[in-house]
């Protein structure tokens, strides 16, 4: 307890360890956050829940925050269902009785547009409930500068979707231009199309030929930002994949950091007290250890057996067990093993193990702290490198998941250059928090390091 | 991931010099004793690799793959078949494929038949892949490997041998006057090296590609390939520039960190006071007192900074598709292609041993105190 007060004080020397606590600690409170927050199987569902949980997001949107900078002003999604009403956007529904057979259902849109590119694409989602005669839904958008644009007419039966970009009537009513840009487009503009600002109107008026028939309609106009991170080409929330992304790192690199370091001062430990044919053993697997291609065998192991990031975990402490490692404490160990206090323990009968566990290991714990702290980004950037080798883990969403996508996607390509920049950000600062903060503490274990 | 020392460190009891044998003598037995070990470590490796691979009986499905592929090939062009019947056929061929499956093995137990893989991974001879073609056509896993061989040693050659003396006579540099700006400068980026090369690929893509349109995206060379022996080589290197770019930034820092301390741990030992007051010139003194002990402790680093890239490589290959051993097993991964798979991660296994030879004999040659182990009694 003394000795971790003391390593705290000294750390606070160094700005750049104190910012790489504060990163760490950042990083530890908002993995908590997240995972009380979304529950696993939430986590899970949601990831892979494809476009049957993700209907009303754009697709391969930008996030929202772009809308901050000076001279940006792109739309956000605007949702419009039965019994919504936010800020200058509506919904009215009314019957009106048309003849004795048919009444008119009509629900009427009202939402506000001042952003100055168009939106993504423009949805209708229609459903109804009837007997036998099915409902006959016209849609006509209205313009603020007053015209009157039919959109579609639709039959419905079960739940009917209608994708105005795919409306090649409308399309044609528009001079060939899409949708989501002739409906918007300021007729006045020349060249390079603008949208015109003010309120739009959509009207989707149900024609039933039943008393008891109900028309329900629900808009979407996907807009061209999202959420806090975006949106990726599966219109799924990239803020579940990054905030999920930091408990899974945080706990992937910790766990194989602990692991293989703790597994290898074991061995190192075990074959310096025992000496002769167990530490020679120890010594040529080491070396044999060293050849092995670690990478490959894992994407063996991935594309083989399974890709979950425990069986990987688990694979990358059992190869890291003979590491490189051993022959450095190896060393500090053939010292130890010759202190007085050793031989004071063996002289009052302690067993080989009570020697190694109690006397051998504690002694060298200052020397691994760094070591360890420096250990944990490489293996946070691993599980990464396993992702964007497409053997991540397939239900768990994780910041290498997300840089694969991306990759995969063309994201580059496209200029979607915030689906590669979030997750590498988050990357980088994680790696860099326990980096910084392994090599003050690298600085303060070693003083012959401290005076250069 | 792996840090700390190679087994190339000399043990403390051969401090003293042999000087009976000429230092040729000493290089040659040294190193073909290193051969020697490191070619079991490799066959014990390649030996795990098929251990892993089989597991699920996939090694014994490559070979019975290739060996009804060839008895299909056979009967299909061997013209006194030719009037069998289908069935008769069908019958003739399981027949002669159990008497191939028994030639070559299959029928004994697991153990035996390993080392028959065994023999046949440590010459890459694996057989036919199932769904990939070298460039020139054919299938055969071997060519298809070797043929991507090039195109990695190129990206790592150059990387490499940047990286080396670009690191040292920055380091050189820096230790001469520590404590200036640039030295802290370099001192705070060294973490930056915690990330991989290919996660700064993809950074300069971003920029150098994507923004600014400087370099290409990847590749090896433009397409279609430049006919001149000229405009190829500059399209290539016009190719070679950002992933190099992206192996340096990712391990320069560290290495330089890393050199810099060495020396400057070297520089405040007695004899270089020594020296200093005997009026050498710091040149001088660099060279004899300084470089010459730091070496086979750069070397080491040089030798794992090495073996960390090789198998970093394959993700950086991936995302600047340099067709080289990387991408072809990310592929082949992708497709399940398991010849190709134990393949590469053979040769992947050879190019570690290779490096870690190749760095043994550097070592043995600029450190005269590295001996044969059980050769002790030099004292003359």
């Amino acid at each position: 307890m003394i000795a971790a007060r003391r390593t705290l004080a000294a750390l606070s020397k160094y700005p750049s360890a104190i910012a790489g606590l504060g990163i760490i600690v950042a990083l530890v409170v908002f993995s908590v956050y997240t995972v009380i927050a979304i529950p696993y199987s939430e986590a899970v569902r949601m990831w892979r829940g494809g476009e049957g949980v993700w209907l009303e997001t754009p697709r391969n949107a930008l996030p929202s925050w772009v809308n901050l900078f000076p001279g940006v002003n792109r739309p956000e999604t605007v949702i419009l269902g039965p019994n919504e009403e936010v800020g200058g956007q509506s919904v009215t529904k009314t019957r009106e009785e048309v003849s004795e057979e048919m009444t008119d259902v009509i629900t009427t849109f009202t939402f506000d547009y001042t952003a100055d590119t168009f939106p993504q694409e423009i949805s209708l989602f229609l459903s109804a409930e009837f007997d036998q005669k099915r409902p006959l839904v016209s849609i006509t958008w209205l313009t603020p500068d007053g015209r009157e644009i039919r959109v579609a007419d639709v039959t419905v039966e079960g739940p009917e979707t209608v994708r105005f970009s795919q409306e090649e009537k409308l399309q044609r009513r528009l001079d060939g231009v899409n949708p989501e840009i002739g409906l918007f487009a300021d007729p006045a503009s020349e060249g390079e199309p603008v949208p015109l600002k003010g309120t739009y109107q959509v009207v989707a008026a149900g024609l039933v030929f039943e008393e008891e028939t109900e028309v329900d309609a629900r808009l979407v106009v996907y807009g061209q930002v999202y959420g806090l991170a975006g949106t990726d080409h599966r219109r799924r929330d990239l803020t579940l994949a990054l905030m999920w992304g930091t408990p899974v790192a945080l706990a992937f690199g910790l766990l194989a950091a602990v692991g293989s370091v703790v597994s290898t001062l074991i061995v190192a430990a075990i074959g310096v007290w025992f000496g002769g044919f167990i530490d020679a053993a120890i010594q040529r697997i080491t070396e044999v250890n060293l050849i092995l291609p670690v990478l490959p065998i894992l994407i063996m192991i991935g594309t083989f057996y399974s890709r979950s990031i425990w069986v990987m975990l688990g694979v990358v402490i059992l190869l890291g067990i003979f590491s490189s490692g051993i022959k450095g404490y190896r060393a500090i160990f053939l010292q130890v093993k010759e202190s007085p206090y050793i031989e004071a323990a063996q002289a009052y009968g302690a067993g080989n193990f009570r020697i190694i566990f109690l006397y051998l290991i504690p002694r060298i714990i200052p020397v691994l702290v760094p070591q360890f702290v420096v250990l944990i980004p490489s293996f946070v950037f691993l599980e990464a490198t396993l992702a964007v080798l497409n053997l991540g883990d397939p239900v768990l969403p994780t910041w290498g998941k997300v840089l694969s996508d991306a990759r995969v996607n063309g994201a580059l390509y496209q200029g979607h250059y915030y689906w590669v920049l979030e997750p590498a950000a988050l990357l980088l600062v994680s790696g860099l928090g326990f980096a910084m903060v392994g090599f003050a503490l690298d600085r303060i274990f070693n003083p012959r390091l401290r005076e250069l | 991931m792996t840090e700390a020392t190679l087994p190339l460190q000399p043990g403390a009891e051969s401090v003293e010099r042999v000087q009976a044998q000429s230092a040729l003598m000493r290089v040659v037995k040294y190193s073909s004793l290193r051969l020697f070990a490191l070619f079991i470590t490799v066959v014990i490796g390649v030996y795990l690799t098929i251990m892993i691979a089989n597991m699920g009986g996939y090694v014994d499905d490559i070979k019975r793959g290739y060996i009804r592929e060839q008895v299909a090939l056979s009967i299909g062009f061997d013209p006194t078949l030719k009037d069998l019947t289908a069935e008769e056929r069908q019958a003739y061929m399981s027949q002669r494929v159990a008497l191939q499956e028994k030639k070559m093995g299959l029928d004994q137990p697991f153990m035996v038949r390993s080392f028959r893989y065994l023999s046949g991974a440590l010459i890459l001879d694996l057989g036919w892949a199932d769904n990939m073609i070298s460039d020139s056509g054919s299938r055969q896993v071997r060519l298809i490997i070797l043929e991507r061989l090039p195109a990695t040693l190129l990206l790592f050659a150059t990387a490499q041998f940047l990286l080396f003396f670009v690191s040292l006579f920055v380091a050189l540099a820096l230790s001469r006057n520590y404590g200036s700006v640039l030295d802290r400068v370099i001192l705070a980026l060294a973490p930056t090296s915690a990330a991989p090369s290919w996660f700064y690929g993809l950074f300069l893509i971003l920029v150098f590609s994507a923004l600014f349109g400087l370099f290409p995206f990847g590749g090896l060379v433009s397409a279609p390939p430049p006919d001149s022996i000229i405009h190829y080589s500059l399209s290539v290197l016009n190719h070679l520039i950002l992933p190099v770019a992206a192996i340096v930034v990712s391990a320069i820092f560290l290495s330089i960190y890393s050199s810099r301390t060495f020396f400057l741990i070297y520089s405040s030992e007695d004899y270089v006071e020594m020296a200093r007051a005997k009026g050498l010139s710091d040149r001088a003194i660099e060279r004899r007192y300084i470089l010459r002990p730091t070496l086979p402790t750069i070397v080491t680093g040089l030798a794992l900074g090495i073996i960390t890239l090789w198998t970093g490589s394959i993700v950086l290959e991936t995302v600047f598709n340099w067709p080289g051993l990387g991408r072809l097993f990310y592929l082949a991964s992708n497709i399940f292609e398991i010849p190709v798979i134990v393949g590469s991660t053979v040769i992947y296994a050879y190019l570690l041993a290779i490096t870690v030879f190749f760095l043994d004999i550097v070592y043995a040659l600029i450190d005269p105190r590295v001996k044969v182990g059980g050769n002790e009694g030099g004292r003359t």
